[in-house]
């Protein structure tokens, strides 16, 4: 779901082939029929933004026929944990969870709260990768009957009771027959002697219910005993070469490497920060995050970081607040950011809502921007769309803008990450050529500049730069002097500062100062002094868990959570998905990967009082980073917009909620300014002016922003031009010729592009209604072998609460025939639309809407 | 293929294809059948090229193994890595398209400068550029100084500069930019990751 696997990653889709042709059986649930359609079993045709409603629909049909896997839900889940007597369902108020406050559009989670336990509220990503903090995880209150009203498992039970097949096809156009199908598939296909896999991408992810979309998959996947065991799992398939690395070694705005959080405004030292991440009570090895913090301090600071001062935790800077890509940009119009530096990113072209994107870049006092080619975010200033309707003029546009141009991926060593934790070396395979540098020269420069500027300087300011540590080993010497890429990774995988060795692994790590780890998640990957990423073995030489190729974080396991794969008393669930158990003879966890579990606590082991972190571990939590040991059905706390996934509407939607008052996520982010207009969406009026569904993806043939692939002759030319797919009725009822022009258009922008009649889309029924959805490819942009409009433009920026992610899997649109108007005429053409649809500054920016009638049952 | 001189019979025949293909073992005549005297002369890139150097495809996360072939220093080929077992030397058509991304013109070789105002990009010498970006990031970091916020509580940071990427480049180099960014006080830092 939400992915089209075998046109976007067609070499990891090889492996659904194989499964395939070994009896897997495939299932495909896509707003439009791709090439991975073509080679399922069973597609199903989906209005893009209800996959909520769908997967609850899966969660009613497993729990009302009591077809989960009990076993493995009662002893691995939340299932039997008790929740607050004060806890209220969207059922109760609705679509509302308890303790939402219209003032602020969030909620105050402590109603959600195990009872027994407390979990402090907290939001996303302020506790890192273990998730929230839990105090007193022994005293939290547990039914194991699972029938207790209060337990989770019928909190669940009734949260999605009418989520019935009736109304996945009311919400997703789904007929009943074909979600039974499904249902029975994915069922069938699980339990102790067989898993299923669950694979999405940014269909999921790019929802302003994108974390819940996930949480949604994952809830399914956990109820029929498919996490942690070979077969199954739930599998993000990510589409930069790095993308996961930039998450795991962050450059983002809330994370330090390690998913540890940054610290936060009134955090005022590093007991406030530590007590924050983790509760002293709690299980597992996030209890550990002192070690891996104050590890990195002390790569971060060296010897200047001391227990005297904190390790120099004084010298982060603090966040308070969104600071992410959408909020940074609109600062930049508003002219509160001087200067960027942007690397192999192209957002004038990828980032929703282009218009805004570039308009930002244009009110900047400097740029640099990174590149193996000159791309429309260095090149805006005379080639933007906005040149044609006057609003820039590089005559008026201030911006002082520098190209760097960078060494590509063979003329550079280095590692990125793969989508499955992998990491994996690059050799050089020749130098770069002219001012080409790598992305280590350019910062170990900068940082050298910056730092003989301040060297001398009193400002307490200047300190965290002046007490930096940065004696990577180098090549070459002056303004020619570069890291070697395998020392930086060294100093990630962690030192032992009393022998200057590197360490085995995360446990290794202190909080005493003794350890220097850049990130905690990669120790292991230097092991031995051995750089373990560029291990080759090839796979017909080993196993098929290939554990000598590259490296997989944490500890080279290929699988998480993998404890799960055995029983309560420590074995197979079944012979054939065997892949860790118990042996009671050498008394450790032993199997085909690297078990994911403290390696000689037995299956039945009961911990002591007082027991905390790793030794907290019961024999039968498998869950070994959570606070409490166990898969979160339920999420007490750390997710903004509720403890379970709701169906709500997109931002933008035609479709009124059939199961609530309440519209749309009444957490998202809006953002209403004049460059980021909103169409209405029910109860608003005037939604007939985009009556449509809007959505885009990839091809084959391109990638992203285009400047990897629009630039490149052989790619160009297969997928030389912007097209839009319609159905044929769809193209009668709006008198499109197929190959002939269109322009859609919605209240940010209008794109043109060449029609394609295709029975890939087709008109969804619901409710008594007909759907129409639209997609389009978005690699284009003004320059390039290629060119064509930006389709980012179309979209406005709205956002998951949880993540900050733009919801441009959907929005609304109509379709026009014809090419779009120019300059002026194209200023005035958007004006008119958006005086039709009753346009205001608030439009679509009233978060709550319960207490107004979902629609009557159509006929 | 023998090379029989031309002008026996046997050897006149032999230079047509049909001939080779009808008698040969190349049956389909996609092989030495097919072959001229050029083509029979044709190597490999790779044949010539050094040893290769391991390498990962840089479009998306699947982590396709490549080997690239370099010969005099500059790259001549691409391909996929039969060893990997993700991959089993599969590329896609992105990857396949590796050695343009690589070798081809679009590639930038010098610094290019756009002065505010300017309405073409001008030259700038490389170590120029390097200490124009230093001296106008301590500015913007300067300017965008917060030291707390309204409560008092400690901020210790800029919001004068930002910095976007990392999704396509390498977690050594990421690690370097969060690290010089955080040093510098500067929190907003993003990626492809946040879209």
């Amino acid at each position: 779901m939400g992915s089209n696997m075998a046109e976007a990653h067609p070499v990891g889709f090889q492996w659904v082939m194989e499964a395939k042709l070994r009896g897997a059986r495939v299932v495909h649930v896509d707003p439009r029929f791709t090439r991975t359609s073509a080679l399922a079993h069973q597609y199903v045709r989906i209005r893009a933004g209800t996959d909520i409603a769908f997967l609850g629909g899966v969660v009613n049909h497993v729990l009302s026929n009591d077809l989960d896997f009990r076993e493995y839900v009662a002893a691995y889940t939340n299932a039997a944990f008790l929740v607050n007597e004060q806890f209220a369902d969207t059922e109760d108020l609705d679509g509302l969870f308890s303790g939402y406050d219209p003032a602020t559009g969030d909620y105050d989670t402590t109603t959600w709260d195990y009872e027994g336990a407390s979990q402090r509220e907290t939001g996303p990503m302020e506790t890192g990768m273990g998730g929230p903090r839990i105090a007193g995880v022994a005293e939290i209150a547990q039914d194991p009957s699972l029938e207790h009203s209060r337990c989770v498992f019928q909190i669940l039970k009734r949260h999605f009771s009418r989520y019935t097949p009736e109304m996945v096809e009311r919400v997703c156009g789904v007929p009943p027959d074909q979600f039974r199908q499904v249902c029975e598939a994915w069922t069938s296909n699980s339990g102790r002697e067989r898993t299923a896999a669950l694979i999405y991408s940014v269909g999921w992810t790019q929802h302003t219910v994108g974390a819940q979309n996930i949480r949604a998959g994952a809830i399914v996947q956990l109820l029929l005993g498919n996490v942690g065991r070979p077969g199954g799992g739930i599998y993000a398939l990510r589409g930069h070469a790095n993308i996961q690395g930039s998450t795991d070694i962050p450059t983002l705005f809330d994370l330090l490497p390690g998913y540890l959080p940054m610290p936060r405004a009134g955090q005022a030292d590093l007991t406030a920060y530590l007590d924050r991440v983790r509760a002293r009570t709690q299980k597992g090895y996030w209890e550990e995050a002192d070690a891996y913090f104050v590890s990195l301090l002390k790569e971060y600071f060296g010897d200047a970081a001391t227990s005297d001062n904190d390790f120099g935790f004084g010298w982060l800077p603090r966040i308070n607040g969104d600071h992410g890509t959408y909020r940074t940009t609109m600062d930049m119009i508003d002219g509160r950011v001087f200067g960027y530096v942007v690397m192999g990113q192209n957002p004038a072209v990828g980032s929703a809502n282009g218009r805004l994107q570039r308009l930002a870049l244009a009110n900047l006092d400097w740029l640099v921007v990174r590149d193996l080619a000159m791309i429309e975010t260095a090149s805006f200033w005379k080639d933007s769309p906005e040149i044609e309707t006057g609003e820039i003029a590089p005559e008026q546009c201030r911006t002082e803008v520098f190209f760097f141009p960078a060494a590509s991926h063979v003329e550079k060593a280095g590692t990125f990450t793969q989508t499955q934790r992998m990491v994996q070396w690059r050799q050089k395979g020749a130098e770069p050529i002219g001012d080409q540098r790598s992305d280590l020269w350019f910062f170990h420069q900068l940082c050298r500049r910056i730092r003989d500027r301040v060297a001398d300087s009193t400002d307490p300011r200047d300190v965290s730069l002046q007490r930096l540590a940065w004696d990577y080993r180098t090549e070459g010497s002056g303004d020619d002097a570069e890291p070697d890429p395998e020392d930086v990774l060294r100093r990630i995988n962690g030192i032992d500062l009393a022998t200057g060795r590197t360490v085995d692994t995360f446990t290794d790590l202190r909080a005493d100062g003794s350890t220097a780890c850049g990130c905690w998640q990669y120790s292991g990957i230097y092991k031995d002094e051995v750089n373990q990423a560029a291990r080759r073995k090839p796979h017909v030489e080993q196993g098929p868990y290939d554990p000598e190729w590259g490296w997989t974080w944490p500890a080279n396991r290929r699988l998480l959570y993998n404890r799960a794969s055995a029983d309560l008393g420590g074995r197979p669930w079944s012979e054939r998905k065997r892949l860790v158990w118990w042996d009671p003879d050498r008394g450790r966890w032993t199997g085909n990967d690297v078990p994911d579990f403290p390696v000689s606590t037995p299956p039945g082991y009961v911990p002591p009082e007082g027991a905390r972190g790793p030794e907290a571990l019961r024999g039968d939590d498998p869950f070994i980073m959570q606070a409490d040991g166990k898969a979160w059905l339920f999420a007490p706390a750390g997710v903004i917009d509720g403890p379970l996934p709701t169906h709500y509407e997109p931002h933008e939607s035609p479709v009124r909620n059939p199961l609530y008052g309440q519209q749309s996520n009444p957490t998202r982010r809006v953002y209403p300014r004049p460059e980021n207009p909103y169409d209405p969406s029910p109860p608003e009026p005037n939604t007939d002016v985009f009556p449509f569904v809007l959505t885009a993806a990839r091809l084959t043939e391109h990638h992203t922003a285009g400047g990897m692939s629009r630039l490149l002759p052989y790619l160009s030319e297969l997928q030389p031009e912007l097209f839009v797919e319609v159905s044929p009725q769809l193209a009668r009822l709006r008198g499109l010729t197929h190959l002939g022009w269109a322009h859609v258009v919605t209240s940010r922008a209008a794109v043109e592009a060449r029609v394609y009649v295709t029975d890939r889309m087709a008109p969804l029924r619901l409710d008594g209604r007909v759907i129409h959805q639209v997609w389009l490819p978005y690699h284009w942009g003004p320059t390039g072998l290629v060119t064509g409009d930006v389709v980012n433009d179309l979209l406005g920026i709205v956002t998951d609460p949880n993540v900050l992610i733009q919801e441009s899997k959907v929005a609304t649109c109509d379709v026009l025939p014809g090419r779009r108007p120019r300059g002026a005429e194209l200023t005035a053409l958007l004006a008119r639309l958006r005086s039709r649809a009753g346009i205001t500054p608030i439009t679509g920016t009233q978060l709550v809407t319960t207490g107004t009638e979902p629609p009557e049952e159509g006929p | 293929m023998n090379s029989n001189p031309i002008h026996t019979l046997r050897g006149w025949l032999q230079e047509w294809p049909v001939y080779r293909q009808v008698t040969g073992p190349d049956r389909l005549g996609r092989g030495a059948a097919a072959q001229s005297p050029r083509s029979r002369q044709l190597r490999a890139r790779t044949a010539t090229a050094d040893e290769p150097a391991r390498s990962v495809c840089p479009y998306c996360a699947v982590g396709c193994a490549q080997l690239v072939y370099a010969q005099d220093g500059r790259v001549t080929q691409i391909e996929g890595d039969p060893d990997s077992p993700v991959s089993r030397g599969r590329l896609c058509p992105k990857g396949s398209a590796s050695l343009s991304l690589v070798t081809g013109p679009q590639r930038e070789e010098k610094v290019r400068y756009r002065a505010p105002f300017a309405t073409e990009w001008t030259d700038l010498p490389l170590d120029t550029a390097m200490d124009m970006v230093a001296d106008r990031m301590l500015d913007a970091r300067r300017r965008g100084w917060q030291e707390t916020d309204e409560q008092g509580n400690v901020l210790r940071r800029t919001m004068g500069l930002a910095g976007l990427g990392g999704a396509t480049t390498d977690n050594e180099e990421n690690y370097l930019f969060k690290k010089l960014w955080t040093a510098m006080g500067a929190v907003q830092i993003e990626n492809q990751a946040r879209i």
